[in-house]
């Protein structure tokens, strides 16, 4: 770094604009915009792999029976793969799609990408509070997400690849799955969780300490706010999983029985570490997109957000009770009546600050000058669809109707609402929202409006079947079913398929407006967009803010 | 650009974030130290409450001063092996008719079919769960380790009695059955898995 120290570019430190070399700037990078483009593109990538499994699911389930497994199987082993191993490769389709949707998409892109550009922005920051720290974070991710991808390529016990679910339950994570890509799965989710720990760490101290001069907490804007609650929540959920994995790991190589019985382990505690964990995990999943929706929703109504102090501390009680409801993803493992009364209870009280955000919402754009532009309407996508997500997460709350609908396609459909149509649109609102800001160019509007119709009709015809395929009783987690429930899962895939049409536009509308869209100006969506970014040049300069601003 | 901080940040901003960062990282390193924390809270925590059917052990002093009730309860025997222990293990009986806070002693046999010797450990709970707090025992095989030498067979007692207070609790006085069940494990870690 001396040499480059002494490059004689240093002279223009104060060129706001000037930027290192490509090499140093994007693989060194200490830039919280560049650090939030790159976590975009990593994002975007990783959906896409994901998006391409969820893909092969569909497929394999358009119909009963099992098809395709063994062919995909045997072309990753390179020999004739037995039955189980087609099964195990189900396992393993099921397991990567959904920890890559969690920690490689929806997180990298709304905590990384958008949080790294955004939170500085619009708290007059120059950059974040650890610069190299960010940095770091990045690129454990990226290391993470290979080693996930490379696991499926080593033994995990029936077949090639990790196949224990998401939630990497004992003990088939522990005596089940011999072989080293469990442990790959694992030590993937550490790095991700270090990353995250790191990020969230970087997200509290620039919040705290480095905003501009007048600009109060309550003064925030509710993304920042968002951001805030959210990297508290992952500062006290990620570790419980890492201690969790770690006993996974301890358990599978060195002889621990912290989850064995034979040892005098119990697997039940493994679930509750994982729930401790998982149950906040949803909310920060879902929390930034609140924050997101309640800019563009203020933006297009060019209103101020109603009840602005009750839309921040709502997610404060959100982030609060989320802590003490994980037992309702585990109704069904024997728990006496009173604990389930309580935790379906407690749970029930989540709706009420959730019931607030919405109305609040809604609120705002009642008597607003309302503008449907794309991001707009994703918002408003969002709003409705979370809604749809969020009354069936009512439903799950009941821990005598869980029993029930534990493990079918009711929950199935219950989570991909909230996040598939919940988080997916707030990205795609926050994306369609800032990509002039971030890009300097403007998108073309008129294929980001086809890209939201096609995406919302497509995951609605995807993911509303799944109701229906639930209250009849199709179990989750399997590739095939009886054909009583042929019919609804024949449609569920036409929805993928639609969807899927939906993001290439997505891509061809990125390409197109990246290369051919106009210059995007300092604040193109007018009098509603009231947050600092919009202050700047589109793009920013490399560095902003060289004077800090002054809120009033 | 190489510095480790922003330039822009004077020393003192620097000295504040690098205050909070420690702070925060501080939580998130409590928080791994919670999670393992977990592993004997939750024992405690299901000892004291008798979650998810954890039975109580009392001492014989204080069974004795529990006063019997005229109300009567099945008590089921359940018996499991892990198929790494090359034991037969059953319940003598396999249902006993108890009066209410009446001690009963109830045997178990348990035979090592190999020709080495062997030591095993019992886990064991109650269903219903929530009769766990009401299921007391004062003597238990599965309180210690039982080595069984080659071929030898043993009678192994469980001395118990249901609290009485299960017949005015809510949640367990509509209770007429209480399944006490055990499963043997082998005590070497080594023979674990096969």
């Amino acid at each position: 770094m001396t040499t480059i120290a002494a490059n004689p570019s240093d002279l223009h430190e104060h060129d706001a604009d000037h930027k290192p070399a490509f090499f140093a700037r994007w693989f060194m990078s200490t830039n919280h915009k560049d650090i939030g483009t790159l976590y975009l593109i990593f994002a975007i990538f990783a959906g896409i792999i994901g998006g391409l499994i969820s893909g092969m699911m569909r497929v394999e389930l358009a119909e009963p029976g099992v098809q395709y497994l063994g062919e995909w199987a045997s072309w990753l082993s390179g020999t004739e793969a037995s039955w189980n191993e087609a099964l195990h490769m189900w396992n393993v389709l099921i397991t990567a799609h959904g920890l890559i949707m969690v920690f490689f998409m929806v997180m990298p892109a709304i905590i990384g990408g958008f949080g790294n550009w955004f939170v500085p922005l619009m708290i007059g920051a120059p950059d974040m509070a650890f610069p190299r720290m960010n940095n770091v974070s990045y690129w454990l991710t990226v290391v993470a997400f290979i080693m996930l991808l490379g696991s499926t390529f080593v033994p995990g016990g029936t077949g090639l690849g990790a196949g224990t679910g998401w939630t990497v339950y004992a003990p088939l994570s522990t005596s089940g799955s011999v072989g080293p890509a469990v442990d790959m799965a694992i030590f993937s989710l550490h790095l991700a969780g270090a990353a995250s720990i790191l990020g969230a760490v970087n997200f509290i101290t620039t919040i705290f300490n480095m905003r501009a001069p007048g600009m109060t907490l309550h003064k925030m804007p509710l993304f920042v706010w968002s951001v805030l609650v959210t990297a508290f929540l992952l500062l006290l959920a990620l570790p419980v999983l890492a201690a969790a994995i770690t006993m996974l790991l301890t358990d599978r190589n060195f002889g621990t029985g912290f989850f064995d019985a034979a040892q005098g382990g119990d697997p039940v505690l493994y679930q509750h570490l994982f729930w401790f964990f998982g149950h906040p995990e949803v909310y920060i999943m879902i929390l930034p997109g609140f924050g997101i929706v309640s800019q563009i929703v203020s933006t297009f109504s060019r209103k101020p957000v109603f009840g602005y102090l009750g839309m921040a501390y709502a997610m404060v009680a959100i982030g609060v009770v989320g802590f003490v409801v994980w037992a309702h993803h585990m109704f069904t493992t024997g728990m006496t009546a009173n604990v389930k009364i309580y935790f379906t209870a407690a749970t029930m009280v989540i709706a009420v600050p959730t019931g607030i955000k919405i109305f609040s919402w809604i609120a705002t754009m009642w008597g607003g000058s309302i503008s449907f532009k794309t991001p707009m309407l994703w918002a408003i996508g969002f709003i409705f669809m979370f809604t749809v997500g969020g009354v069936t997460g009512v439903v799950l709350a009941n821990g005598g109707l869980d029993d029930a609908y534990h493990d079918t396609y009711y929950v199935v459909a219950h989570f991909h609402y909230v996040l598939s149509l919940g988080a997916v649109f707030s990205l795609f609102a926050g994306f369609y929202y800032w990509f002039g800001k971030m890009s300097g160019r403007m998108i073309n509007e008129f294929m980001g409006q086809l890209h939201f119709w096609i995406f919302f009709i497509g995951v609605n015809v995807l993911f509303f079947p799944m109701h229906f395929l639930g209250n009849n009783g199709m179990p989750r987690r399997i590739p095939d079913y009886n054909s009583a429930y042929a019919y609804w899962n024949e449609i569920a895939s036409l929805g993928y398929a639609i969807m899927a049409v939906g993001v290439v536009i997505f891509f061809i509308n990125v390409f197109y407006s990246l290369l051919f869209g106009p210059k995007a100006e300092g604040n193109y969506w007018g009098e509603g967009a009231t947050t600092l970014e919009w202050t700047l040049s589109s793009p920013p300069p490399f560095h902003q803010f060289e004077t800090l601003p002054q809120v009033k | 650009m190489s510095t480790t901080l922003s330039p822009n940040l004077g020393a003192n901003q620097q000295k504040n974030n690098l205050k909070t960062g420690l702070m925060a990282g501080g939580l998130a390193i409590a928080m791994v130290g919670l999670g393992f924390a977990a592993v004997p809270l939750y024992q405690i925590f299901c000892q004291v409450t008798g979650f998810g059917g954890t039975t109580q052990r009392v001492d014989a002093a204080t069974a004795s001063s529990v006063q019997t009730s005229a109300a009567f309860m099945n008590v089921r025997f359940d018996a499991n092996h892990s198929r790494a222990l090359p034991w037969e293990f059953r319940p003598e009986r396999s249902v006993e008719r108890v009066a209410v806070g009446a001690r009963d002693m109830s045997v178990y046999i348990a035979k090592n079919l190999s020709d080495k010797d062997v030591t095993g450990t019992a886990t064991f709970n109650v269903t219903p769960v929530q009769a766990g707090k009401y299921f007391n025992k004062i003597q238990c095989f599965c309180f210690t380790e039982q080595v069984l030498k080659a071929g030898q067979q043993v009678r192994m007692p469980v001395l118990y009695y249901v609290d009485p207070a299960i017949l005015t609790d809510p949640d367990t006085k509509d209770i007429e059955e209480i399944t006490l069940s055990y499963t043997f494990f082998p005590v070497d870690p080594e023979e674990k898995e096969s």
